[in-house]
């Protein structure tokens, strides 16, 4: 038997970073807290579920559904996100409605960072880096998409109508990421 | 910056892209087939013409598909983009015109 | 001189808040509203900065961006001073510190000006003919001489230390410019509910309406109607304004650029950014950028106290300053005319001397008489009287014919000349829109459109003020896809000008200086003399002359610059072509084009999950593609060489560790997957056992070496694949373009695990009884678990997939875990380790250790034409393999040719001489030059291990030469080697499978 001392705990890349008690511009930039992530690639083909979620939403799109998520990133791209504590359970649904398909299923848990931009100019801030139209036209609740942040990658997801975004980011970008979003928000200053 | 129409995503913006160069060149079906001269025309040879060009691109930073694009070279204009393995919709001359 | 110029009342101007400055030491007072050039001339300055080339006194010449002359250094604190700012944009602020430039020592006597008197050598082309020869001139004499002549201003030295941002922003309209044609078209498309941003490069909206004195609009005053119509707009949500938002460049598919300067105008900008650079995507660009008035060409037009006619006007009505007390408006066209009828009721005396017949003019002449204007029609200038402020502009009539009569000085302190107008068609050209000559507005208008955009008003050349509103509202409806129209009333606007290149003189054309581009000091005699020498393109003309071509871009000079060619070559003008306009309209910071991207967020810096473990233990670290890697770890008192060395002996006496995280790592996945390895890989695949690893070698299509890495059959469907740090993204985009547009047919999926998985490799002989207390439901027995395996199960009890490989020759384990447990086993394999001696070991030993082994890495051994077979590597080769990417092409001629470079081991005579990687491999020293060069050092370090200097290299048929002499270039010249086998260090292997 491991002795208990021996356990390892996790260290997330954010956990050494300066991260300002409040930010100017009416904006929030906060670390979520982890979560089970997978990446299930599946070709097109024949309606099915995995892990609860049907394979035909729309692409560029999330569907959010008792604790879990389900973001649609190509034809054959899905990133599925759920507590925790799910991970297992998660794998096994999948696997089970899926196994006479071909079709990957791959943990990116630990790859990504979750990152959460708020408040009414939250927009705005993501427009310091991201090229994309985020209006409620462009980018309503309900979008997802990998596009990017700056100099790095991100799949930038918006759940629902409040203006709150999800950034997910491979951990080495995280800290430039965040680092960018603060910034972004001193940026929204104008003239007094 | 370019806007491009991902046959995935849509419009987005160039920078989400990468060019693979010229499209329809086909990987020989069997490579040990082929003479030398073929075989470096396959590798090394591709076209640069004035104009409308047929080329592949990949929507990295989204869908992380490619596809195929017709592009004027002179003006930047896209004539159309289609999905890999389809054929463009017009004919050069008419995405000359 | 506190403000004598200013008028006791009028102007947009906030006479309550007056702000005080400094201009070359001295304590200057304007008012809130002023721009720099404003406040000085409020103040009597004129004469700012000496010109470029042959130093000439020179002065304010407009009231905007098209300014050529008045560029001054301007300071607004420690970290924030930048050259060249033009007066008349600069908006005034308290405590600005503001210099002349271009002189020495200073703006009144300056060493430089004595150019002025050698002006007959310096003429077009001055540099192209002088500085051609002795060619041992170039470096010594010539070029010193021109960097210390040249150059406007002074770089600033320290960081910038303000703050930029930066916005992508989209709309279905943009509409550039706020004066009236723009504020219309603005309303028109807002009507619709569409998105719109409108945006002006001044303070204040408005444009041409901010300096209109009589003008009204629907019946109330020009002022009136802009405040209305902001109001209206900025009450509509789907509207952003954006005054002092210069619209800078026009590239592909609607994307605007535009600097917003956000924060020059206060003092303190309490954190808030000095410029933000707007990104625009439009659907659709209306363009009603104005248009610029053109200079007179006459002899020493360049005198401070010669302005724009229009300026006159601005700074007269705008803001309450009268550039003069005696003006004289030199004109060929009638909006002159109003300008002196407003500097006449703002008190000034005032004459005017049109070029044009009595009965070529227009109302504008019974207006400016009636005023009491003394107006002289049919007269030409011949030149100017005074040096550092004008003090006489020199008149005579001229007939018809060109006769010229007798001369007459008339007294003035100030002269406004207008030559006519040009539209503003610099952002139309940037779109690649095509450009048609008009000849009865002599001007290049915007034709046929090469992007969703519309030129409309002055821009159009439109110049009646009612009709630009109506005009403006039909683009900016038509732009939001709306057919609405508007009738707009406005009081008529005096139009209409005779064109002419250069004024009619009876004065020696040799002697005479009539400019044309101020900023570069270009004259109408430089360009006759271009054409005289054989250009007659506009394009070779600027370059050869430069006019046009300083950071003006030739705003003033253009038109008068192309007819002059034009009538020299006695062509009509649009066969000399027109210049192609490009970004930026206006100078713009490098900070604003920066934005966020300094510092932290210049690039993103990758770091593992370990990285700070190794900062906290003192680890030196070297850059690898944007990761940063533990490169060693020096404890008190040792360099480099003596911890590489320490780190070396370590791992292979006792246990290191070595943090290898950054390894590129790819999930690949499904039925198909053992195939398609098959296909990407030189090695067989599908017979690999799940529980196995194996060394891949994957080649490009033209069968050069692309990468390498362990691969680890997970399960029958499943394949951990390793590559090289750099090289993680580009094998992966390499499988997935085959997976993709080449075998779409296969069942197989590419996930990136790079930053999934922690890994730790732990090497050395006593690794395993290291790693041994921490691992569960893993036999790490040496027959249970043998070199080249593969287990999963868990260490410190999270997951891990346990790989037993080496790259260093040693008993090895190199342990995956989720990123997050990275830190935490590393810690406690270190602890585990401590009675062992476990040293942490960066980079640099890791190279060491491989090189003893004769290990390549790919882009040290390799340079992307390199094969297999060059490394020693051939028996990778899967024989029975009918296909794989870079199969076809190992049978190229070329790379099967003897003479290939291949990979030896070379140990120098001297064995504590370390070889410099990439020095070149000879056969004779002594052999003529140029040599013949066999090939070069790739690997080259000091072995504590081999107990001597080790060097690997790749040299002409190098397997052939084994145990011969050659010799290696030195600092220090030609030094001899012998050609050895690239393994120094255990050659039997035996230790790996401890
Ligand atoms: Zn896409």
């Amino acid at each position: 038997m491991l002795d208990d001392s021996l356990y390892a705990r996790r260290v997330s890349p954010l956990d050494g970073a300066a991260k300002p008690a409040s930010l100017p511009g009416g904006v929030t930039v906060r670390q979520l807290k982890p979560e089970a992530r997978f990446s299930l690639r599946v070709k097109a083909g024949a309606p099915a579920d995995a892990a609860g979620f049907a394979l035909d939403q729309k692409i560029n799109s999330i569907v959010v559904r008792g604790g879990r998520w389900s973001a649609r990133l190509g034809p054959d791209e899905w990133l599925i996100g759920g507590p925790e504590a799910d991970a297992q359970l998660i794998a096994e649904e999948v696997e089970a409605t899926l196994r006479d398909r071909p079709h990957s299923l791959v943990s990116v848990s630990h790859r990504n960072v979750s990152l959460e931009i708020s408040g009414a100019n939250a927009a705005i801030a993501l427009n310091a880096g991201c090229p994309l139209d985020l209006s409620d036209a462009a980018f309503p609740a309900g979008s997802a998409t990998r596009t990017l942040l700056g100099k790095c990658e991100i799949v930038l997801i918006r759940a629902g109508a409040e203006p709150s975004y999800r950034v997910e980011v491979w951990r080495s970008f995280s800290t430039y990421a965040h680092g960018f979003l603060v910034e972004a928000a001193f940026g929204l200053q104008n003239a007094a | 910056m370019l806007l491009i129409d991902c046959p995935c995503c849509g419009l987005r913006p160039e920078t989400e892209f990468r060019c693979g160069g010229q499209a329809h060149v086909a990987r020989p079906e069997k490579p040990v087939d082929v003479g030398d001269q073929d075989w470096s025309e396959y590798l090394f040879v591709r076209a640069n013409p004035r104009g409308v060009h047929a080329e592949r691109w990949i929507h990295q930073h989204g869908c992380g598909r490619w596809f195929n694009a017709l592009r004027d070279t002179v003006s930047d204009r896209f004539v159309e983009t289609y999905p890999m393995g389809g054929k463009p919709k017009s004919t050069t001359t008419e995405a000359r015109a | 001189m506190a403000q004598h110029f200013r008028l006791p009342s009028g102007g947009r101007i906030d006479r309550s808040k007056p702000v005080s400055f400094t201009f070359n030491g001295s304590k200057i007072e304007g008012y809130q509203g002023d721009t720099l050039a404003s406040a000085l001339l409020a103040n009597g300055v004129h004469f700012v900065g000496r010109s470029f080339k042959y130093h000439r006194p020179r002065g304010i010449m407009s009231h905007g961006s098209d300014e050529p002359s008045a560029l001054l250094s301007v300071s607004r604190g420690p970290g924030r001073t930048d050259p060249n700012n033009r007066a008349s944009v600069v908006e005034l602020r308290e405590g600005l510190v503001t210099k002349s430039q271009n002189h020495w020592p200073s703006l009144n006597f300056d060493v430089g000006a004595v150019n002025d008197l050698f002006s007959p050598v310096f003429v077009a082309g001055f540099y192209y003919k002088t500085f051609m020869w002795p060619r041992s001139f170039w470096d010594k004499v010539y070029e010193p001489f021109i960097r210390a002549a040249a150059g406007l201003g002074v770089a600033p030295d320290v960081p910038d230390a303000d703050r930029y941002a930066n916005r992508h922003a989209h709309c279905d309209v943009l509409v550039v410019g706020m004066g009236p044609t723009g504020l219309a078209a603005a309303l028109a498309a807002s009507e619709t509910g569409k998105r719109v941003i409108v945006a002006d490069e001044q303070a204040e909206p408005g444009g041409s309406l901010l300096h209109a004195s009589e003008e009204t609009i629907d019946g109330k005053p020009a002022a009136e109607w802009v405040k209305e119509t902001l109001a209206v707009l900025d009450a509509r949500e789907n509207v952003i304004l954006l005054p002092r938002t210069t619209v800078f460049g026009y590239y592909n598919h609607n994307h605007v650029a535009m600097t917003e300067r956000v924060t020059d105008h206060v003092v303190d900008p309490k954190g808030a950014p000095r410029e933000r650079l707007w990104q625009v995507r439009a659907g659709h660009v209306v363009i009603a950028a104005g248009s610029l008035e053109r200079p007179l060409v006459f002899a020493d037009n360049d005198r401070p106290g010669v302005l724009l006619a229009e300026s006159v006007r601005v700074f007269v009505n705008r803001y309450g300053v009268l550039p003069g007390r005696k003006i004289v408006f030199a004109t060929s066209g009638a909006s002159a005319y109003q300008a002196a009828v407003d500097a006449k009721r703002a008190g000034a005396h005032v004459t005017i001397s049109d070029l044009r017949l009595e009965a070529d003019c227009g109302p504008e002449l019974a207006k400016a008489r009636a005023a009491g204007v003394e107006v002289l029609t049919a007269h030409t200038v011949i030149g100017t009287v005074g040096a550092k402020r004008v003090k006489g502009l020199i008149v005579a009539p001229v007939t018809g014919a060109g006769a010229i009569g007798p001369r007459r000085t008339l007294d003035c302190d100030c002269v406004g000349i207008s030559g006519g107008w040009t539209p503003t068609v610099h952002l139309f050209s940037q779109s690649r829109g095509k450009l048609a000559y008009d000849e009865a507005l002599d001007a290049f208008l915007p034709g046929t459109s090469a992007q969703a955009e519309t030129t409309v008003g002055a821009s159009h050349g439109d110049y009646d003020l009612a009709r630009c509103l109506t005009a403006g509202y039909a683009a900016g409806a038509k732009a939001a896809g709306s057919a609405a129209t508007a009738r707009f009333e406005a009081t008529p606007t005096l139009k209409g000008f005779q064109p002419v290149r250069v004024m009619p003189t009876d004065a020696n054309p040799a002697k005479v200086r009539a400019f044309i581009d101020f900023q570069n000091d270009v004259t109408a005699k430089d360009i006759k003399l271009a054409v005289r020498e054989g250009f007659q393109s506009i394009e070779h003309v600027k370059r050869y002359t430069t006019t046009g071509m300083a950071t003006d871009q030739g705003k003033m000079s253009n038109m008068n610059a192309l007819g002059i060619v034009a009538g020299q070559l006695d062509r009509p003008l649009p066969s000399v072509g027109t210049t192609t306009f490009r970004p930026p309209y206006t100078p713009t910071t490098f900070g604003a084009l920066v934005g966020p991207a300094r510092d932290a967020l210049f690039d993103p810096i990758r770091t593992t999950p370990i990285h700070d473990w190794a900062v906290e233990h003192g680890a030196k670290f070297e850059p690898v593609s944007l990761w940063r890697r533990a490169w060693y770890f020096p404890k008190a008192g040792e360099d480099m060489h003596a911890a590489v060395a320490r780190e070396c002996k370590a791992v292979r006496d006792g246990v290191g560790v070595f943090d290898a995280s950054t390894l590129g790592k790819i999930e690949v996945v499904g039925p198909d997957a053992a195939e398609f390895m098959n296909r990407m890989y030189v090695n067989p695949w599908l017979k690999l056992e799940p529980g196995k690893c194996r060394y891949g070698l994957m080649l490009k299509e033209d069968g050069y070496i692309m990468d390498d890495g362990v691969v680890a059959r997970v399960a029958q469907d499943r394949f951990h694949v390793t590559t090289t740090t750099g090289g993680a993204a580009r094998v992966l985009n390499h499988m997935e373009d085959y997976l993709q547009t080449e075998w779409p047919d296969l069942n197989v999926f590419l996930t990136s695990i790079t930053e999934e998985w922690a890994v730790i490799a732990v090497q050395g002989p006593k690794a395993r009884e290291t790693i041994a207390p921490l691992v569960s439901d893993i036999d790490l027995s040496p027959e249970a678990f043998p070199h080249m395996a593969m287990r999963e199960g868990r260490i410190c009890g999270a997951p891990t997939r346990l790989f037993r490989v080496s790259f260093t020759g040693e008993l090895g384990f190199e342990i995956n875990v989720p990123a997050d447990y990275g830190r935490a086993v590393w810690e406690a394999i270190y602890e585990s380790g401590r009675k062992f001696g476990i040293t942490p070991y960066g980079t640099e030993t890791m190279h060491v250790l491989r090189a003893e082994k004769g290990y390549i890495i790919v882009g040290q051994e390799t340079d992307g034409t390199v094969t297999p077979d060059d490394v020693g590597l051939a028996g990778m080769i899967a024989k029975a393999k009918a296909d794989f990417v870079g199969k076809r092409s190992l049978a190229r001629q070329d790379l099967v040719a003897s003479g290939r470079k291949q990979l030896v081991g070379l140990f120098a005579d001297d064995p504590s001489l370390v070889l410099e990687e990439g020095a070149q491999v000879v056969a004779d020293p002594n052999q003529p030059i140029p040599m013949k060069m066999l090939g070069h050092v790739t690997s080259s370090y000091d072995s504590p291990n081999v107990g001597r200097s080790i060097a690997l290299a790749v040299v002409a048929d190098g397997r052939a030469l084994m145990g011969t002499s050659l010799f290696v270039t030195t600092p220090g010249g030609f030094t001899r080697v012998s050609v050895v086998d690239p393994v120094f260090f255990d050659a039997k292997g035996e230790r790996i499978n401890a």
